[in-house]
């Protein structure tokens, strides 16, 4: 029987704001504790929140970015609940008029493209954290107050793969707009999600868990993955699946149903008194909406066009702002009209290194020059490919140019024939099953034999020149 | 709407009262009241007004993005039940 997944994703994204929600107070990760709050947020009687100017621009930025509709009027409700992370009891939320509603986000997952719709964005403020010790709960309160956006999918999503996209293609789009450092590590974007399994083709919806305290994006896919594999298994064998929340236990790679007292949610929502309500004319919204730049999936269409690059290498290089500003630089400025040469260094090798240093391709510090022109030595021959590699590397690593680095380290590449002769004599003496099996037909055998010549010449020999040689020498041997 | 017992004692849970049976008959009479005057509303023909959430006519207050000193911890802290170096301590939350 073959089950089919609906999920609906929740996320919470920190807004990148000097200060709180609500209050002066400076939003800086990493500071000791307790020692960015005010009255306002640690709750105290008599304090009174003031919303900040630039979390409602952010929020209306990100609602534009989303194809929300941005409601004209809004207000801010209060969500009552008891927990010590809590100050005030309540937290400051949007209930019955958030400030948008009804976008979508458009999802590539490498095959199809897919529509996801985005039920609301609103506006609310962080708890404190809790850190649980052996007896106590300690309470640090710095951020307790800094601007949330909650960001609600309709449940359009069918697959891990499409969960991912999805968070994939939120995240670049918040970093675009410059409104939030979605951090998962450092908590400044989180998600919940909510997912049930039907029956293929069936109509109504299966009963669904909230699946909470998955901390990467790989974490949500392998949650979801383990969740849709277990709840197919419930309702295979006739057992009902429980409404509930289910924590994600990454060491145990399993989801496993939250232990706290659950009780009957009641938040007695109302409107929030302190807080006037807002009213978002036509024309602000015009003016946020020239502030907002170039979107991913418009960059992505436009690599597609002006380059003639693919969706898929397209949607990787734009993912990241900074990847796209440098590969655009770099497509540019390679003379060949075909850029597949220039869009695989960048997608291979370059993004690799970044990956492996932890930081975009503009952290690399190697210009855009200086990475085409040691494209064109391996184009010219110059250099291997394999040897070309390394090279990068060393120029990340220290800075110099190229061809200071092959001089030093004598990578030019050997496409002399006669020079190679003696590294292939060598290399079919030393392999005789190999040259065995190639003589009786196995192609494969060659491969084999050019890459031990390959790694022989350090690199450095020409490919299709020892291949040459090789099968020359081989005829005669 | 009559209000029962019932009812009280959940709000009052909710709101983590602990109420004597003596309150909780005169909560239940007071809010009963309080719910049987404002259903005086239901009287009136209200088609075509939409809630209000605020009566005061003034909207969009707003604060510039500008950092303004707090409090520091020691001050934070001054009047926790309970702390540990500059953290609020509380009763463990969680098992």
């Amino acid at each position: 029987m073959d089950y089919q997944a609906v999920i609906g994703l929740e996320v919470h994204a920190h807004l990148k704001t000097r200060t709180k929600a609500f209050c002066g107070c400076p939003t800086e990760f990493g500071a000791p504790a307790n020692s960015q709050v005010c009255p306002v947020c640690l709750g105290f009687p008599g304090s009174l929140p003031v919303l900040n100017k630039a979390a409602l621009d952010f929020a209306v930025k990100v609602a534009l970015a989303l194809n929300c509709t941005v409601q004209e009027f809004t207000k801010l409700d209060r969500k009552n609940y008891f927990y010590p992370d809590l100050p005030k009891n309540y937290q400051i939320s949007q209930y019955d008029l958030p400030l948008s509603r009804n976008g979508f986000l458009d999802i590539f997952t490498g095959k199809t493209r897919k529509r996801i719709g985005i039920t609301r964005v609103h506006l609310e403020e962080d708890a404190g954290k809790l850190i649980h010790q052996e007896s106590v709960s300690l309470v640090d309160f710095n951020r307790s107050g800094i601007p949330l956006l909650e960001i609600v999918s309709e449940p359009d999503i069918n697959s891990p793969q499409e969960a991912y996209a999805y968070l994939t293609a939120l995240k670049s789009i918040l970093e675009y707009l410059e409104v939030s450092d979605c951090d998962m590590e450092k908590g400044s974007l989180r998600c919940d999600a909510n997912i049930s399994v039907r029956k293929a083709g069936e109509k109504t919806l299966g009963t669904k868990a909230e699946l909470k305290n998955m901390n990467s994006f790989k974490a949500v896919r392998d949650a979801l993955d383990y969740e849709i594999l277990r709840q197919s298994e419930e309702v295979a064998s006739g057992n009902a699946v429980v409404q509930e929340t289910r924590l994600w236990d990454a060491g145990k790679q399993k989801t496993l149903p939250m232990r706290a007292k659950e009780e009957a949610k009641d938040y007695r929502y109302f409107p929030e008194p302190d807080l006037p309500p807002f009213i978002i004319r036509a024309e602000a919204i015009e003016e946020v909406r020239k502030g907002i730049p170039e979107m991913p999936r418009e960059k992505i269409s436009r690599f597609m066009s002006d380059f003639g690059i693919s969706e898929y290498d397209a949607t990787i290089l734009t993912s990241r702002k900074e990847d796209a500003l440098f590969a655009e630089e770099c497509i540019k400025e390679y003379p060949e009209k075909d850029k597949k040469t220039v869009t695989n260094w960048l997608i291979g090798p370059l993004l690799s290194e970044a990956n492996n240093r932890n930081c975009a391709l503009p952290g690399l510090r190697i210009t855009a020059k200086r990475l085409l022109g040691l494209i064109s030595l391996v184009e010219r021959q110059e250099i291997s490919g394999l040897s070309a590699k390394t090279v990068l590397t060393e120029m990340i690593d220290s800075g110099r140019e190229a061809g200071e680095i092959i001089k030093e380290k004598g990578l030019s590449q050997v496409s002399d024939s006669a020079s190679l002769e003696s590294v292939a004599d060598e290399v079919i003496r030393e392999n005789v099953k190999s040259v065995a099996d190639f003589k009786q037909g196995k192609e494969s055998a060659l491969m084999f034999l050019v890459g031990q010549a390959m790694k022989k010449s350090r690199g450095k020999a020409n490919p299709k020149v020892i291949q040459e040689v090789l099968k020359r020498r081989l005829a005669d041997a | 709407m009559p209000i029962t017992k019932d009812t009280v004692e959940y709000v009052a849970h909710l709101a983590r009262i602990d109420l004597q049976a003596k309150e909780l008959e005169k909560l239940s009479r007071q809010l009963e009241e309080i719910v049987i005057f404002i259903d005086r509303f239901k009287e009136l023909d209200l088609k075509g007004v939409s809630a209000a959430s605020h009566i005061l006519p003034i909207h969009n207050v707003l604060r510039e993005d500008a950092p303004r000193p707090g409090l520091c911890a020691e001050k934070a802290l001054q009047c926790a039940p309970q702390k540990e170096g500059n953290f609020f301590a509380v009763p463990k939350v969680i098992e």
